[in-house]
Parts: C-alpha cells; structure tokens; sequence
C-alpha cells in the first residue's frame, strides 16, 4: 500500500496516485455551471405536474379532469383510469397504472382504486409550462371517502385495523416479501434465548431491556428528483434525462414496466444534487414522464418541488425496536436480542438486496466479541409514504449501529460504568480478524482498541470526565457521547446480492489513448461524491498516469458498462476495485508491449509507478505514455497480444468491507429549555486506504452533519388524521453550520485484504455512527435526572420532557 | 419549484400612490415589502392575490432615526438594518437581541419591520418586541394618519388594525433613559421561528423597578404582552423571588397551543423560563448602565 504522502506530483501538482487534490467536479460546481436534470431543456419540450392525493387513506369515486382539459396550453391529463386502458406488454402486469417497487411489491403509477398516502399520485397534467400545468391541477376535482388512516405502525397488526392493501387481497397489513415471509429473523434465536434464561437466574447478571425508536426522516437532497423523457418516434430511442444513483438499474427496469426494448433506453443521470438514497427507487414521476411523451410525441419535464420530494419520495427508517443486552456485572457482555416493528409506508418500495429484506440491519451485533445475538424484523404497512432504506443509511446499518450503541449505554447506565470502559472490555480484538459475527457477518479488518484510544485521545477523555464531575456539582448538564461502530459496505458478492435479480457486480473500462491519456467509464454514479477525481486517482496510482489525464465518464448509459449504481457507500468497495482491476489489466498489456518494444521476456521487466524497466537496467525502459503510442503504432506485437490499450473488467467483489470508527460528542444541555449546544465532535474513521483524505473528510463531514439533523431536528412525524407534519423545509429541520462544531477528525488506516487497493466505502459511515454519539451525550448530560432514554429527534421540548420523566413518541403529533 | 397563482405587480411610486393603488384594486391587491412571509404563501397558493402592489422603491418608509422622545422605525427598514443600528443599540438591547435570532441573514436582508408587523403571525419576534417596549405603530390612508399602540394593533392571527386601503408607515418606540432590556428565545434550530421568544425592559430607580414592560410570542399571550405580571413588579426590587413571581404571573396569562414545535405545558414552562431570564438582565442592566 502506497503512503498517501509519497504519491509524486503531476506536473499540474496532482498526486500520482493517492493523496488530497481538490475535486475535478468543484470547477463547474463552484461556478453554478452543473448541469441539473431541471437545466436540461430540449426543443418543443412540455412541462408537467402530479396532483396529490390529501388524504392518506381514502377511496376515489370520481376524477372529473374536464375543466383541466380545458384550460389554454394543456396538453393532456392522465388518471389512473387512463392508464389502466394502456396496454403493456411485459411480464409485469398488463398496464400502466401499476408498477413494480424494487422489492418485489407493485406501486400505484397512478392511484385507481384508494389512495393510500398523503402525497399519493392521483392525477397527471402535461402542459406548455410549469406554471399552467400547476393551474390545472386546481382545476381537477376528485371526490374521496375518506377510509380510517392507519398512521402508527402498532396499529397496523390490529385485527380490526383497516386493510390497506386491499389490492392484493392481504387479509391484514403484514408485508410479504418475495418469499413469501411476513418476518425476517436472524441469528440464533435458541442460543440467544438461553443466554438471557442463563443472565436472569444468575446475580452476576444483568438483563437490560429499552425501546428505541429510530424515527422516520428523510433524505432531502437539495436537487429534488426529476426527469425529461424524449422518445424519438423515428428511432424509437427513449431518452430518459433523470435523477438517479443507479441508471444502468433504472433502465432495465423501464424497460420491464415499460415493456420497451432495453437497447432502445438511454438513461442519463447528470449532475445529481445529492442523493443519500433517495433517488435509487423508480418514482411514478419517472414513469409519468415517459407516458407523457409517449401520449404528446414531445419531450416531457417532470420535477416536483420540496414538499413533494418531502412527502411522496424515499423515506428512511422508522423502525421500532425492543432490544434487550445480557452482561456480566463485570461488564462483559453475552447476548442482545433485538424486535423490531418495520414501517414500510404503504407500498413496499424498499431498496435493498432480494436476501436482506431488512436490509443489512442484522449486523446489529456490532463491534463487539460475544456469541449469542438474534433478531426479528416485523414489517407491516400503514398510511405513510413508501420507500424505505434510503438516507445514507448503508442498508439500515444506521439503525443497527444506534440500536447497539444506545443500548450499550443503557447496560453502562445499569452497570454505572464508564461507557468507554465498557466498550473497551467488549470490543472485538484484531487477532479475532476475519471474525465471523453471531448474525453470519465476516468481518474483514479491524483494530478497534487503537481506533477508540485515538478517538479517546483527541477528545482528552478523562479530562472531559472531570469537567463534567465539577460542571455536575455546580448544578451544569455538560454530556460525553461514544459511539463505535461497524459497518459492512459494498454490495455485494453476486452469489448472495442481488437487486430485482440484478447481480451486484460492477462493470468498468478503461481505454488509454496513443498520447497516454485516458478515458474511464464507470457505472456508479456520483451524487456529490467526487467520483471524476477518485476514480482518477486509482488509476493514476496504478499506471502512473497522472490524474488530470485520465477522464472519468459516468451517467449515461449508452457510454458506460453495466453496474449497479452508487448507494449503500459501494462505489469504491465494488468499482473502485474494478478501476484498480482494470488499470492492472492495462498495466500487464503494457508489459507485454514494453517487452516487444525493448526486446526482452515481459518477466525480465519490474514495473515503477508508471514505467515498464528491464530488472538490472533500470535505464533501459518505457513509459506508460510510451507504451500507449506503440500499442497503437506499427510495433511488430507478439502472438495473442491484439493492438491497442484497452480493457473491461467486472468486479464481483469476494465480501463486504467493514469500515469502522470511534466517535464522541460533547455537549451542553440547558434543563431550564431543554436545548442541547453540540460543543465537539470527534470521529475517528478507517476506511482502510484513503484515495482522497480530503474527499473522505468532506464526506465525513457532511455525515455528521447529517447525524447532528436526525439526533436533534429531522422528523417525519404525522398526525392521526394521516397529515405529513414534515412537509416543508419550515417543518423538517436540517443542521445548519451553526448546529455543527468545528470537527475534530482522526485516521487509523486497516487496509481492507481482500480490496485491490484496501479501501473501504466511507460514504455512509458518519451517518451511521454519529446519531448514537449526539443521543448518548444529551442522555449522559441528563442522566442525573434519571433519564436512561430518549428518543430522536432531542428537541428542546423533547428533551425537557425526558428530563420531567415523560418519555413521548416523537414520531406522532405533538399534544 | 413552487408556483403561485398567476399575479399582477406593479411598483408603488410614493406612499399616496400605494393607498390609490390599494384602493383601486380593493381587495384583490395586496401590499408587497420583504416578501418573505408573503411570498411563501402565494407559492403555496395559501395566499392569492390578484396584484402586488411593492413598497421597495419608497426610500420614505425605510430609516431609523430619533425624534423628539421616540425612535423612529420606517415600516420597510429590514431585518439586517434593525440589527445594525447603532442608535437602537444605544437606547435598547432588546432591538439587537432579538434580531440576531430571527430568521436568519437571507431573510433579515430582505424582511421589513412593516411587514412583520402586518404580517401578525402568532410567532413574530418583532411583535413580541414591540408590545414588550409599549410601542405605536403610524397607519396612513386615504382619509390621513392615525396612531395605534401595539398592544392594540392585532385584532388575532394574521388580522390587524390596519383596513384595506391602508399603509403602515412606521413604528415608534418612546425612549426611557436608564431602561435595561433584554431578549430570550428558544428554536428548534437556528432560522426557525420561536417555540416562546420573551421580551423586556426594566427601569430600576432607588432600588425599586419603577417601569417595565414584558412581551412574550408564539405562547398566545393577549397582544403579545403581560399587563399583571409588569403590574406586580412596579414598586417592588428587583429581587430574585420578585421577578420569579413576576414571570410565573407572566406564563399565566399565556394560552399556548401545542404543535411539532412542543406541546402547551413545555411552551408556558418557557413562558416564564425566559420571561425570568429576560428579567433578570433587564433590570441588571438598568442598574449597572
Ligand atoms: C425562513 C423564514 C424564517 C423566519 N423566521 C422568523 C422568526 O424567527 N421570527 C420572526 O419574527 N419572523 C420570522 N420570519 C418572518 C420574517 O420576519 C418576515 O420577513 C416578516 O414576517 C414579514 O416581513 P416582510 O417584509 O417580508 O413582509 P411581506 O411578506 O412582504 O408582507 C407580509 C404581510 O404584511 C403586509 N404588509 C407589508 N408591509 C406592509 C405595510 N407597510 N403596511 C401594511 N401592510 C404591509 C403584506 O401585504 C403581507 O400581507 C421568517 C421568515 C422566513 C421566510
């Protein structure tokens, strides 16, 4: 593994290789000269808008869309009813008004029977502007009954609860997944059950149980989703202009709701504002927009505004979880058992591998060395937006990584133990690598002690400590916060993951042209990652090229190789070890080459960063740029080696990462309001090998902020009538700089074994540790109060409530 | 992209041409200023109307100044120049205080004093602030000028005494030499509107408070103000147990409703939290200035 400082530099003071160089994309970002699906606008284009449904559950007994009609400058409305008449040919079903959801359920396109949401899809204007088709929409008059909203997932499992999805013939609100299970359970479920018998009769034992609540929030990313569709009628060509983290799987999927030939699909995501998992599902949006421009012949413009991306598009979380820890007095712990209550929202439009119905949530077991842990995830259906997963979430991992770290603290509140103390008892030890976890997770690296000693050391913990024992006693609520956790990234090995039947393999390929310059073509695609300058990077250090020469083409379908798309931090794990893959493919055809060239055995040849030399004369060699030139001239090459310097490669990567990270927050609480000052934040990261320090400390900031939103301010709560209360930036809080302290971040680097160059995705991870760290320093700084729990988000009012000993679900109206 | 109804605009070249105006569309028209609360709810289609009729050219309405024994506040000075003033620095804390946390910098460059009086939202910090400072607020119309004190401008949610036809043109303050005063308020996030915001001033004179005024937003307190709790305090020290007795009357008078921002109980709590809170720098300032 190359040191991160003794990269060389490019003649345009680049790092060869790996090392900190600001972000290629940040040229045009920094000038507002991105280029956004909305900046996208093709002659004679139409404009469109979705009228939503008010109520979240309520039968449609009529859509009068005349008035609509009517109006100057509309071209058409669409109901459900309209697409019921449109034939499709495909397997999955044989019109339009349905479609599927990337877990094997089916959504309403448009709503024709019930309206199951607030924010549902309920009608559909094409106009000549934005402006005329949102007039319309008050021109459509659509009468409801109202039904009873089923808007708490408690009340789903009711037997006189109301059936939400009637449509397909359910008998009551359990989800079911693709094989045929309404409950997902993991781990060992005896053993576990006999630990905790062991722990109960034994006095040297303690059992600690807590609800804990991981509160519905969302994504928000500041581009909305989006999309322009053209079919060509000539060609037959579809051009789809959208927001996704995944095109190549968007496609294939139109091409089965839509019943068109793939070849004929060409998805461009461009610049992407953000997606955090909200811009993986297929939206009824997307869809509308290509039956908009199949009724009008014209390319047609779908994007919603806040409130709908707020309340219709990719929720996160919601789950409900009773998680109980077996210890020892001493503090060694022997078991956890988790339940959870799954809110899918109405429609089960969860993104996540066909196996792992709850996502990656059973790597609740955590960083920690114990034998026995279970879980069982319930998931039911109620009145709420479908989606699921998303949200920087590395496949429910965050509410894996808060649940055990929450309860970590309730035990050392039990115990009155020092939280680090007990962490640092039970942490798994670097001789136990690869360690197989209790729910089935082989863990590929870590040090964990050392990570956590160094997080310890920057924060000067026990001077904290003492602060906080002289702050206590002058009546002041100062609170640390740890959270370590693990995550497991990079999906996946396609013999286990797959995505509607997608394997999770990423494509890539690499062309280097004569003058030794180059062209790589991904499939991941960027949100705001900086992939045009990692992936750069990766090749640079592996043939020496320097950065600023290679080009990174990603986005659009017709000029990139297949992949799964960027979520779940698996751009780096999965093709960012196919970039590396492919450049060594390179690497050994230049020797090949070079050998031709120096007339030598390619064996008789040792490679230095970008250069072929002969063993012994070092003077005597060629460089990649060279070798580029005569793989294209007139070089008499040897048998087997075709001209050129070119090559593919797919990446099917052998495990999962396992990033991991030690945090700690402090804060100031003030009882007498309730409001919590973050005062530090300390994260210490390993990702194994850091391409771009400064990409991965930015996407580590930006992590935490995000971690900052959902322990204080994000919600998405409803009342019982169905009303989304988290509708409007006004409503759903995001941190702002001033919420956020200056970070303080630290490094350990455990290479990943069995990455090529052993990164690990960085994405996620600071979404997935920090709430844990934010909520146990609000609770430490409270604990005097009595306080072992509060739920998210910890609000002045929520925080004051805890601390007067009334605990309150946070995720329903406030009374 | 949120899209209002389709609007007219026109720009208002002096103040009579603003109320001509107004009077010409009657009800259809309304006033345009910072727009930031306006705006947002034409976006939202919550707010139709049929013309705009803006006062950002009218350099008359907008300055501060001092005049005889008042400040002077012209109704399209922004948020931004509130907060700068040196002169309503020099006489009241509170001006300052309450600025900083009210919305935040886009809005203030833009948000007018007028318009947040007009605006009459149960959560407006500047209503809390003027009700708490006893101020008046000028109303011209076609028929002239008329003098309304804030703690009778708000006839309830969004609804004040101004008629259609009607400007308002600027907010007066009297000026109490050795006054302290002081704000206090609590949002979820910063740039968010107040769960409670309280506001005061304390005159302390030989070791008694001899005048003071108390306003408190967003917990439903009639007028924005606390007549008994100022009541109780006049005449008495400004002790710890008096002023305690003194916000305890004020979160009293208070009727909040409960909303994601936190339920009745907690936002009468803060009522006399920071009602106390208020106090206590209030009238230590009176004394130390
Ligand atoms: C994100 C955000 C956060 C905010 N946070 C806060 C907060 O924390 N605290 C707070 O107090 N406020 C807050 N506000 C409101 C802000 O202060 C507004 O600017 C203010 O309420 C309205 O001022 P304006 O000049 O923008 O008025 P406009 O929106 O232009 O007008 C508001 C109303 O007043 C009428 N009007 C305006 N001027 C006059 C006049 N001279 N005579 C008669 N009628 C008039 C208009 O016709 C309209 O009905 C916030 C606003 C936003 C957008």
């Amino acid at each position: 593994m190359t040191a991160v400082d003794d990269a060389p530099l490019s003649a345009a003071g680049n790092p060869i290789g790996f090392g900190s160089m600001k972000r290629v994309e940040d040229q045009r970002f920094v000038r507002g000269q991105g280029n956004y699906v909305d900046d996208v606008n093709l002659p004679g284009m139409l404009h469109s808008a979705i009228l939503r449904s008010p109520y979240a559950h309520a039968r449609i007994t009529s859509i009068d869309t005349s008035a609509a009609e009517a109006l100057p400058g509309v071209r058409a409305v669409i109901t459900g009813k309209t697409l019921e008449g449109i034939a499709r040919p495909s397997l999955l079903g044989d019109n339009f008004a349905w479609m599927p959801t990337l877990s094997y359920d089916t959504q309403a396109v448009l709503a024709t029977d019930k309206v199951r949401f607030q924010g549902q899809e309920v009608a559909y204007v094409i106009a000549d502007s934005r402006y005329i088709a949102k007039d319309a929409l008050e021109l459509i008059v659509v009468d409801y009954d109202p039904l009873e909203p089923v808007m708490d997932a408690k009340r789903a499992l009711d037997p006189d609860a109301p059936i939400i999805r009637d449509d397909k013939g359910f008998t009551d609100n359990r989800v079911v997944d693709v094989h045929g299970q309404t409950s997902w359970e993991s781990g060992n479920a005896e053993s576990t059950a006999a630990a905790f018998a062991r722990a109960e009769a034994d006095p040297d034992c303690v059992v600690v149980t807590q609800e804990i609540l991981y509160p519905r929030v969302h994504p928000a990313p500041m581009e909305t989703c989006g999309s322009v569709a053209y079919l060509d009628k000539v060609t037959g060509q579809l051009t789809l202009y959208t927001t996704s983290q995944a095109p190549h799987a968007h496609r294939t999927v139109y091409a089965m709701v839509a019943g068109l030939p793939e070849q004929k699909i060409r998805v461009i995501s461009p610049d992407i504002g953000g997606g955090f998992g909200n811009k993986v599902p297929v939206y009824p949006g997307y869809v509308l927009s290509i039956i908009g421009t199949i009724v009008t012949g014209k390319p047609v413009k779908w994007m919603e505004d806040r409130s709908e991306n707020l309340m219709s598009t990719g929720f996160a979380r919601d789950y409900h979880m009773t998680a109980k820890v077996a210890a020892t007095k001493e503090g060694k712990i022997l078991a956890v058992d988790v339940d959870v209550l799954a809110d899918h929202g109405a429609f089960n439009g969860v993104a996540q591998p066909t196996n792992f119905p709850a996502g990656f949530f059973n790597i609740f077991s955590g960083s920690y060395d114990y034998p026995d842990a279970h879980c069982k995830v319930d998931p039911v259906y109620t009145n709420k937006a479908p989606g699921g997963v998303a949200y920087a979430c590395s496949f429910r991992i965050t509410e894996a990584a808060y649940v055990i770290e929450r309860l970590v603290d309730c035990l050392a509140q039990e115990l009155q133990m020092d939280p680090a103390e007990l962490r640092l008892k039970n942490l798994l030890r670097p001789e136990q690598f690869p360690y197989m976890s209790p729910t089935g997770w082989e863990y590929d690296s870590g040090e964990y002690e050392k990570t956590m000693r160094v997080a310890m050391e920057i924060a000067g913990y026990d001077e904290l400590r003492r602060e906080q024992a002289e702050k206590r006693a002058r009546g002041e609520y100062m609170g640390i916060g740890i959270s370590f956790f693990t995550e497991g990234v990079g999906a996946g090995p396609r013999r286990t993951m797959d995505i509607l039947g997608l394997g999770m393999a990423d494509g890539i390929e690499l062309r280097i042209h004569p003058t030794g310059k180059g062209v790589l073509r991904l499939s991941v695609q960027s949100q705001g990652q900086g992939h045009e300058t990692t992936f750069a990077q990766i090749v640079s250090h592996e043939l020496g090229i320097p950065p600023e020469d290679i080009e990174v083409v990603h986005g659009d379908t017709d000029q990139t190789p297949f992949g799964l798309g960027t979520y779940g931090s698996r751009s780096t794990p999965v093709s960012g070890a196919a970039a590396s893959v492919v450049a060594r493919k390179i690497r050994d055809k230049a020797r090949l080459i070079a050998a031709a060239a120096l007339e030598c055995s390619p064996d008789d040849l040792e490679w230095e960063l970008g250069r072929w030399y002969v063993k012994g004369d070092k003077e005597r060699g060629k460089t990649i740029q060279e070798i580029a030139l005569l793989s294209h001239g007139s070089l008499e090459l040897p048998e087997g080696v075709e001209g050129h310097l070119d090559a593919t490669a797919v990446y099917n990567p052998p495990n999962l990462t396992y990033p991991y990270g030690c945090y700690i927050c402090v804060v100031d609480v003030d009882p007498g309001t309730g409001q919590v000052k973050i005062r530090r934040f300390i994260a210490v990261d390993d990702c194994g090998t850091r391409i771009n320090p400064m990409i991965v400390e930015g996407q580590v900031h930006g992590g935490l902020a995000d971690g900052v939103g959902m322990a204080l301010m994000e919600l998405i709560a409803f009342d019982t009538d169905g009303n989304n209360l988290g509708g409007s930036f006004m409503d759903y809080l995001l941190p702002t700089a001033i919420e956020c302290p200056d970070w303080e971040l630290g490094e350990t680097v455990t290479p990943s074994p069995h990455h090529p160059i052993g990164a690990k995705g960085v994405g996620e991870s600071a979404t997935v540790g920090s709430p844990a760290a934010v909520v146990n320093a609000v609770i430490d700084a409270i604990s005097p109060f009595g306080v072992r729990h509060a739920d998210m988000p910890l609000t002045p009012a929520n925080v004051w409530r805890a601390i007067q000993g009334r605990n309150v679900r946070t995720d329903m109206a406030v009374e | 992209m949120q899209t209002p109804a389709p609007v007219d605009y026109v720009r208002a070249t002096s103040v009579e041409n603003a109320i001509s105006l107004l009077e010409q569309h009657g009800e259809d028209a309304r006033l345009l200023a910072g727009g930031h609360s306006l705006l947002p709810m034409m976006k939202l289609r919550l707010a139709r109307p049929e013309i705009l009729v803006d006062l950002q050219g009218l350099s008359e309405l907008r300055g501060i100044k001092v005049d005889g024994g008042d400040l002077v506040i012209g109704a399209m000075t922004t948020h931004a120049e509130i907060l700068d003033s040196p002169i309503l620095s020099e006489h009241y804390a509170i001006f300052r205080e309450a600025e900083k946390v009210i919305a935040d910098p886009v809005v203030r460059n833009k948000g007018t004093m007028g318009g947040s009086m007009c605006q009459a939202d149960p959560s407006e910090d500047l209503s809390a602030v003027g009700a708490a400072l006893k101020g008046t607020v000028v109303i011209q119309g076609s028929g002239g000028k008329r003098t309304v004190e804030i703690r009778n401008f708000h006839e309830g949610p969004y609804e004040t005494k101004v008629k259609d036809g009607e400007i308002l043109t600027e907010v007066r303050f009297p000026i109490r030499p050795g006054a302290g005063s002081a704000y206090e308020k609590v949002e979820r996030r910063v740039g968010d509107w107040p769960v409670c915001s309280a506001g005061a001033y304390v005159v302390v004179s030989g070791g008694t408070v001899t005048d003071c005024g108390i306003g408190l937003t967003a917990v439903g307190a009639s007028h924005f103000c606390a007549p008994d709790a100022e009541a109780y305090l006049i005449g008495k020290p400004p002790t710890e147990a008096n002023l305690a007795e003194a916000a305890r009357l004020a979160a009293e008078s208070c009727d909040p409703t409960s909303d994601q921002r936190g339920p009745a109980d907690y936002k009468k709590h803060l009522a006399q939290e920071l009602t106390l809170r208020a106090l206590r720098r209030a009238a230590a300032a009176s004394q130390g200035a």
